[in-house]
């Protein structure tokens, strides 16, 4: 099978977009989730819509499943391959296709990087505004996939509401483009967030912001974490709502520091990075309720500069790639709970962390309350991955306990798809396989991920697989 | 290759952007974090296959990489300590081997180079007929340079004014038989700050070139030789100007087990470090500042010469889009492989003829030739000039 369609897959494609060598493949057999790995069956290099949904369609006549991959970030295995599958990867396809200003829109091949766009546009103003921490790499496509969000996604809101349109390939193979201002089911809202089981993005416009007059950026830092969690509540109370508001403990500091270098203030429990933009007269006056609301903070840093604006961001911004200098591996958890939850949760992981001998750094969007632990563990100790793999997951349980979420931005993929029966009720999952069912009839797209149990179409109550029985008996047509 | 090294690779693709293949092709492959994990299979027992040592050989050894990564992974060692596993297991094809076979038994070696340099501008009529032949041999010759005359240095250079400090001088193999006015606008910039500039006639090659091509046995013999050279001088500094000379004699002590007895310092970073005293004389010019890898990823000197320049005035600086990447040049990168030197060189070419600049300035000629040739392939044309002569130029008030 495999064989027939490799040779079908070089007839659409250009010889080097086709990699079947064992050793190559190799090197796709995981995301940023290196936990799961499988070396995909086939990979494709394709630099065309066109070509992605040729490959799609002959996935489709060989009945051979895909699975889409942009830059490999993915912290939840979303991009792990199919060894019986093809891994259909967008990298090729990096082109800023049209920047319309006057419209504030950018429309760009799926493997352009987030931070690219940005770049594209800076100079006359503007920006993309979601900023996960991995925007100099990953890809919009995956952001698209992913509803990734990023440090300023409390204010600015997560990839879902700054995306127009995207083109997209169905499961099928059909290219076609769902637009925000369609008429009916807003189906490009149903498309952000799948995961790469709905289909694949070809081609997407996206929404330009206008740069801020203005922007405030401070580094407070705090004795305790508890201190900065009831600095984050008062922040939020007092009705300001800034860019982002992120936090980092005691051990993600360190880690930073031992990366980066970043020199945030000696001896802290936990430091806060508030960023205030807009209207300059705005954030001047917010600045000073923040002071106010600061004031037990043992030392208050304001950004002079764009440098020290930087400066400030690079620690939190390395956090996690920055774990392994002071952890030979550790998990990334990513969970949300809300808001004035935190210090109970975090109180809460702190005894978990300690009942297991396994250390936890915490690095997280506190103003939404988007948990980051980093789950800390030496793979060469017998047994020390089993327990952080526990501490990682009962992590999750209280999430979901405090009424949260597992998953904030990094998605479902393979490794959170057991969880999902813990947030949810089996007719909630056999609903929204229902919207599976209904782009991907024949299980094609990413099969096994995002749920727990693959089901076959024909199994969820509803939707038939093949002709109906009615029709085939000529007693009914069907339109 | 040391598997814990391979270890702190935590697979986060932070990487990719600035790595030039990867910008080139868009493979994972031919990015570090897939050359990394080609490295962790060959450790893992799978031999090194001719599509592995490929992907090896395509890396430039730019260390853009290494700037760019949270986790500290020393991509540098492990490709070289790579390189030298493939100099030892692959068997390479008849003409590649040739074509190695050539270029290391030249450039490390002055003398040779010498009796190479009257050829040289018949080898640039010939090099459309050479690309044909072989795409490295054209390569090497549309990039020699025209060497104007010869200029020798005296084995002490002489402080002007008050003497601050003396220092010893890395003439370096390519540098001083291509260069050579590099070199001499070296010595006057140190002179007139205030150094006695030691440049002992018998040091030779640095190594460079060897240790980045996994030529391990030559890279040591090399680097002891320089090592005894400065060291009968009796200099505690030297001082170099060409960037892939200065990385790899910043890492002897790595190479060969025991620091040397003085320290090496880029001519930039020596001269922030010690302070201006000669007076800077106008230079009204708008100057393009490009990053040679072997200085801003390997040695994280770029904030100095930036100084050094604008410090100048007059002259108005301008900064490079895509700084961070590679113009292709990489020692001897654009002899062996030379489709994607040139792919890099183009690309960077358009990203200098953004900035209307009308001198192009580093701490590589290689770099630079690289890129004026790109730009003259596109249709524009550039001068170029080593940071050091635009110093020159501005302490003597003359014009460059
Ligand atoms: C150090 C680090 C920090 C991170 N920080 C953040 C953060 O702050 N916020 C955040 O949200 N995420 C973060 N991430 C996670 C990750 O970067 C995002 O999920 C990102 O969107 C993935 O993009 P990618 O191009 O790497 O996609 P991949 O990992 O290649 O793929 C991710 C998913 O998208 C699908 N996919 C990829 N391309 C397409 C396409 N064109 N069409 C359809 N489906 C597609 C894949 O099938 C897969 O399911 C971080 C990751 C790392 C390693
Ligand atoms: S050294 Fe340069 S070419 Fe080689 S992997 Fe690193 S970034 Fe890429
Ligand atoms: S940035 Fe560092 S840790 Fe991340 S993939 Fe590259 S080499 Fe590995």
């Amino acid at each position: 099978m495999m064989d027939t369609l490799v040779a079908a897959l070089r007839s659409v494609l250009p010889a080097d977009s086709v990699i079947t060598d064992p050793v190559r493949l190799r090197t796709y057999e995981c995301d940023g989730l290196t936990y799961h790995r499988a070396t995909p069956g086939v990979v494709v290099l394709p630099g065309t819509a066109e070509q992605v949904a040729q490959v799609v369609r002959l996935c489709n006549e060989h009945g051979v499943p895909f699975v889409a991959r942009g830059s490999g970030t993915g912290l939840s295995g979303g991009a792990l391959p199919r060894e019986d599958g093809v891994l259909i990867v967008t990298s090729k396809m990096r082109a800023v296709l049209e920047i319309d200003l006057a419209n504030r829109r950018a429309v760009v091949e799926p493997g352009v990087t987030n931070l690219a766009i940005t770049e594209a546009v800076r100079d006359q103003g503007y920006y993309y505004a979601p900023d996960p921490s991995s925007q100099q790499v990953c890809s919009i496509g995956g952001n698209v996939a992913e509803n990734s969000g990023g440090a300023h996604c409390l204010k600015y809101g997560f990839t879902v509401n700054h995306v127009e349109a995207c083109e997209i390939v169905t499961p099928d193979g059909d290219l076609v483009t769902l637009d925000r201002m369609d008429p009916g089911y807003d189906l490009l809202g149903a498309f952000i967030g799948s995961e790469g089981t709905l289909g694949i993005a070809t081609k997407i416009t996206v929404r330009l912001s206008r740069a801020p007059e203005a922007v405030t950026t401070v580094l407070a830092a705090f004795e305790s974490i508890e201190q900065g969690g009831q600095a984050v509540s008062a922040i939020i109370g007092a009705g300001i709502v800034p860019a982002a508001i992120e936090m980092m403990d005691a051990l993600a500091i360190e880690a930073a520091e031992a990366a980066v270098a970043c020199s945030y203030p000696e001896g802290a429990g936990a430091v806060l990075i508030v960023e205030l933009d807009g209207p300059a007269a705005e954030v001047e006056l917010q600045f000073a309720r923040l002071r106010q609301i600061c004031a037990n903070a043992f030392e208050l840093r304001v950004a002079a500069d764009a440098a020290e604006r930087a400066a400030i961001w690079k620690g939190r911004k390395s956090a996690f790639a920055a774990v392994g200098r002071i952890s030979p591996a550790y998990i990334v958890q990513d969970g949300v709970v809300p808001r004035t939850s935190l210090p109970a949760v975090l109180a809460a992981i702190d005894r978990l962390s300690a009942e297991h001998g396994i250390r936890v750094a915490n690095v997280f969007h506190a103003g939404d309350g988007n948990l980051h632990p980093l789950v800390l563990f030496d793979d060469e100790e017998p047994g020390a991955g089993e327990r952080a793999e526990v501490v990682s997951g009962a992590i999750l349980d209280l999430c979901v306990e405090h009424g949260g979420s597992i998953t904030g931005e990094h998605g479902v993929g393979v490794d959170k798809a057991r969880y999902m029966p813990k947030m949810f009720s089996a007719d909630d999952l056999d609903t929204m396989q229902l919207v599976r069912c209904a782009f991907d009839p024949r299980g094609l797209a990413n099969p096994g991920k995002v749920f727990p149990t693959p089901r076959l179409c024909g199994e969820v109550p509803g939707v038939r697989k093949g002709v109906h029985p009615l029709v085939e008996s000529g007693k009914a047509e069907q339109f | 290759m040391d598997p814990k090294l391979i270890n702190d690779c935590v697979h986060c693709g932070f990487c990719l952007p600035t790595c030039p293949t990867y910008a080139l092709w868009g493979e994972e492959m031919d990015s570090p974090r897939g050359r990394i994990h080609l490295m962790k299979q060959h450790v893992e027992g799978t031999p090194i296959t001719p599509e592995m040592a490929g992907h090896f050989d395509a890396c430039l050894g730019c260390m853009a990489c290494v700037t760019a990564c949270p986790s500290g992974v020393r991509y540098d060692r492990l490709i070289e300590q790579t390189r030298v596993e493939v100099e030892r297991q692959h068997v390479r094809e008849p003409h590649d081997r040739a074509v190695r076979g050539l270029v290391f038994s030249l450039f490390p070696y002055p003398r040779r180079l010498r009796l190479l340099r009257p050829t040289m501008w018949l080898a640039e009529r010939m090099a459309p007929f050479l690309t044909r032949a072989n795409p490295s041999l054209g390569a090497m010759a549309t990039l020699a340079p025209r060497v104007r005359h010869r200029q020798r240095l005296p084995r002490l250079v002489r402080a002007r004014g008050e003497r601050r400090a003396t220092v010893g001088m890395l003439l370096g193999c390519v540098q001083r038989e291509f260069f050579p006015q590099v070199n001499a606008a070296t010595a006057r910039v140190l002179a007139l700050e205030g150094c006695d500039v030691v440049v002992p006639p018998e040091q030779g090659c640095c190594g460079a070139l060897s240790v980045h091509s996994g030529r391990d046995g030559q890279a040591r013999r090399l680097a002891s030789r320089t090592i005894r050279a400065f060291e009968r001088a009796g200099v505690d500094t030297v001082v170099v100007n060409a960037a892939g000379c200065g990385s790899s004699m910043k890492e002897y002590g790595e190479l060969l087990g025991h620091e040397p007895p003085f320290r090496v310092v880029d001519l930039s970073e020596y001269l922030a470090e010690l302070g201006p005293v000669a007076k800077r004389h106008p230079l009204p010019l708008t100057v393009a500042y490009h990053d040679a890898c072997h200085l801003a990823h390997a040695q994280g000197v770029r904030a100095q010469p930036r100084e050094l320049l604008s410090a100048i005035p007059e002259l108005e600086l301008r900064e490079i889009p895509e700084s961070a990447i590679c113009c292709g040049s990489a020692g001897t990168y654009n002899l062996l492989q030379p489709e994607a030197a040139r792919d890099l060189g183009d690309r960077k070419a358009r990203a200098v003829g953004t900035t209307g600049a009308e001198l192009l300035v580093s701490a590589n000629p290689g770099c630079t030739m690289q890129i004026a040739a790109a730009m003259r392939r596109g249709g524009s044309a550039i001068r170029v000039a080593h940071t050091a002569e635009v110093l020159d130029a501005s302490l003597r008030g003359v014009t460059l």
